[in-house]
């Protein structure tokens, strides 16, 4: 029975491992070797020059201000998701009306469950042209349509949204919630639904609230998978390329206006493609994923707790 | 999985929390009365919010420039289908064909290839097994444009190898978006694999079966559903997939065909302005986008939700 095994094995392995290493950890173990040359991406010249990219960096003021953003939606945004997804789980789980006994939630729970996840499976490509089109300045972009409605802005002086220096990173931080807080709702609902459902019954007999019952059971019952949710939009936020670089101002993947939505994907991605420094792109690469490798180990070590059985 | 099976337990918890004493339901539902109204309230707020943006694309489909340059609310005199027409005739359709093309190929050796490795992880004792293991699962962890600068020039070498393989060369695109798929595909098989039952595999074995046909005709029809959830996740992903073609998927030279990906070809279109003086084209080339992904996200909505939510919770 045992013959043949490892035959086989390194059938079923060699395709797989050849292209991940070849396509994948290659090319992110490259961009360490080539952060520390001096590399235009144009041509095949390079000098090694050490740690030159890298004291560059501090002294670069648009590689602070995009680490800056960066920071900020690292903060914001799992924040201000997960707040909303929870608030919103709670609801569609347990905020039903209790009239009938026990513990349910609204009607149509399924429906927005359903409605909420409709940004998730769009590309995030798509959002970009769809948001360009909401954000437009003049009234025939729905949000301006939608304020000037309302009375909260003129014909004449329409909100300039993503060309507004003190805005366009609110913008961004809004189409990055709108998107996500769907998925979450999901993964909040379906470790609600493992809690089972004397725990509230038990602690409605005991006089619970319903806030109480919330802030005492689901929540430290959620906590893990809240963490999980935080190390998941953590790396949307240092993400966020493909929003930011179509739906921005600024000729060569947005960033502007005046680089007041710069990220450091932008920025890499401008100075690789477009300003011819490869090497320096490179050592861009190299910090994020310094910096995602902390935030991920610190997030895993801080979430290490005992895991709660029921 | 295991998230459809307590969704579906949930009704008959529900109906068993019928029978408790009277007056704890009756306090229950005095918060619960107020709540209900705001609850419904945020929920209804928010469902507007993600379908008015979608719908108002949908229904810019069908006005005229004029209507979409003057006012947001404006309604469509009459529900015409030629700006989708325009819209095809611009790119839209070489790109949806492109993208198809790139898919079926991806897709399916990403399927292929990601449940093979997962199987020999998932069921075969041997060195190095844990390591390469955690290897797969490393590389969801770090953000793809880390790897573009190199990968560029990987690919443009590859395809000095061979002229199929190169930079805006479907096949070259179709490798480096099964590479790109693995890690996940990996990771989620592996679990799905571990939770079959040996009985049958190991009864096949002592009737002697060969390895390569216990995987193909016992273990691939057994691991069906996670298949079906893993699949699904990786034709949306692709599908909606934006970095990579952008970077990879550039004419090289003046008079190349033009491969770009759906996503892809829409943000250039809207960003070089080739549809300035029209737009209800470029609304109708994202109603084009968004249709195949909603209308399959809407027939698989369970596994879609259960496999990405299950994934992340393990």
């Amino acid at each position: 029975m045992r013959h043949g095994k490892y035959p086989f094995i390194v059938g079923f392995l060699f395709l797989p491992i050849v292209l991940y290493v070849g396509l994948v950890l290659w090319p992110y173990a490259q961009t360490f070797g080539y952060s520390l040359t001096d590399w235009s991406g144009a041509s095949q010249d390079m000098n090694f020059i050490g740690l030159d990219n890298y004291t560059r960096l501090l002294d670069d003021e648009v590689f602070g201000t995009a680490l800056w953003h960066n920071l900020l939606l690292l903060v914001l945004l799992p924040i201000v998701t997960i707040l909303i997804a929870l608030f919103f789980a709670f609801m569609l789980n347990v905020g039903g009306k209790g009239g009938t006994g026990g513990i349910q939630g609204v009607k149509g729970a399924g429906f927005y469950k359903v409605v909420f996840f409709f940004p998730q499976v769009l590309s995030i490509a798509i959002l970009a042209v769809l948001w360009g089109a909401v954000y437009r300045t003049d009234q025939s972009g729905l949000a301006n349509g939608i304020l000037i409605k309302l009375g909260l802005s003129s014909v004449n002086d329409p909100v300039q949204f993503l060309s507004d220096p003190d805005m366009v990173m609110w913008c961004v931080l809004a189409v990055l919630v709108w998107s996500g807080v769907g998925f979450y709702l999901v993964l909040f609902s379906a470790s609600m639904q493992s809690i089972p459902k004397d725990i509230y019954e038990a602690a409605l007999l005991d006089g619970a609230k319903r806030g109480q019952t919330f802030f005492k059971i689901t929540l430290p019952l959620l906590w893990e998978t809240v963490q999980t949710a935080w190390v998941y939009l953590a790396i949307v936020a240092m993400d966020a390329f493909a929003l930011v670089s179509s739906i921005t101002p600024g000729a060569y993947f947005g960033g502007g206006p005046d680089h007041h939505s710069e990220l450091i994907s932008t920025y890499l991605m401008r100075s690789f493609l477009r300003n011819g420094e490869a090497g320096y792109a490179c050592s861009m690469g190299v910090v994020i994923f310094f910096f995602t490798l902390i935030l991920t180990v610190v997030s895993l070590w801080a979430t290490k707790r005992d895991k709660i059985e029921y | 999985m295991t998230t459809i099976d307590k969704a579906a337990s949930v009704p008959g918890q529900r109906s068993s929390g019928r029978r408790p004493a009277q007056d704890r339901s009756q306090r229950f539902g005095e918060g619960g009365g107020v709540l209900n109204v705001f609850s419904h309230g945020f929920l209804a707020v928010w469902a507007i919010m993600i379908v008015l943006p979608l719908a108002w694309v949908v229904l810019g489909a069908f006005k005229t420039d004029a209507q979409i340059n003057g006012s947001a609310w404006s309604w469509p005199s009459a529900f015409k289908f030629d700006a989708f027409g325009r819209a095809w005739e611009k790119g839209i359709g070489g790109f949806f064909v492109n993208t198809v093309i790139v898919l079926l190929g991806s897709v399916t050796l990403t399927m292929l290839l990601g449940s093979m490795a997962a199987y020999v992880l998932a069921r075969y004792e041997f060195k190095g097994n844990k390591v390469i293991y955690y290897l797969f699962v490393a590389g969801s962890m770090f953000p793809v444009y880390l790897a573009l600068v190199p990968l560029f020039f990987m690919v443009r070498n590859l395809g000095e190898i061979s002229p199929y393989l190169g930079l805006n060369s479907y096949a070259g695109l179709i490798l480096v978006y099964v590479a790109y798929s693995l890690p996940f595909t990996v990771f989620f098989m592996y679990s799905f694999f571990r939770t079959l039952p040996t009985a049958v595999h190991e009864a096949a074995m002592l009737d002697g079966c060969s390895h390569t046909r216990a995987f193909f005709q016992i273990m691939v029809p057994m691991a069906k559903p996670g298949l079906i959830s893993v699949g699904i996740f990786n034709v949306l992903g692709q599908w909606n997939q934006y970095i990579l073609p952008v970077t990879l998927m550039q004419p090289t030279s003046a008079g190349e065909a033009d491969h770009s990906m759906l996503a892809q070809g829409l943000v250039n279109l809207a960003l070089q302005s080739g549809y300035k003086s029209d737009a209800p084209a470029l609304f109708a080339g994202m109603t084009i986008a968004m249709l195949p992904v909603l209308v399959v996200y809407l027939s698989f909505q369970r596994q879609v939700q259960a496999g990405l939510t299950s994934a992340t919770l393990k």
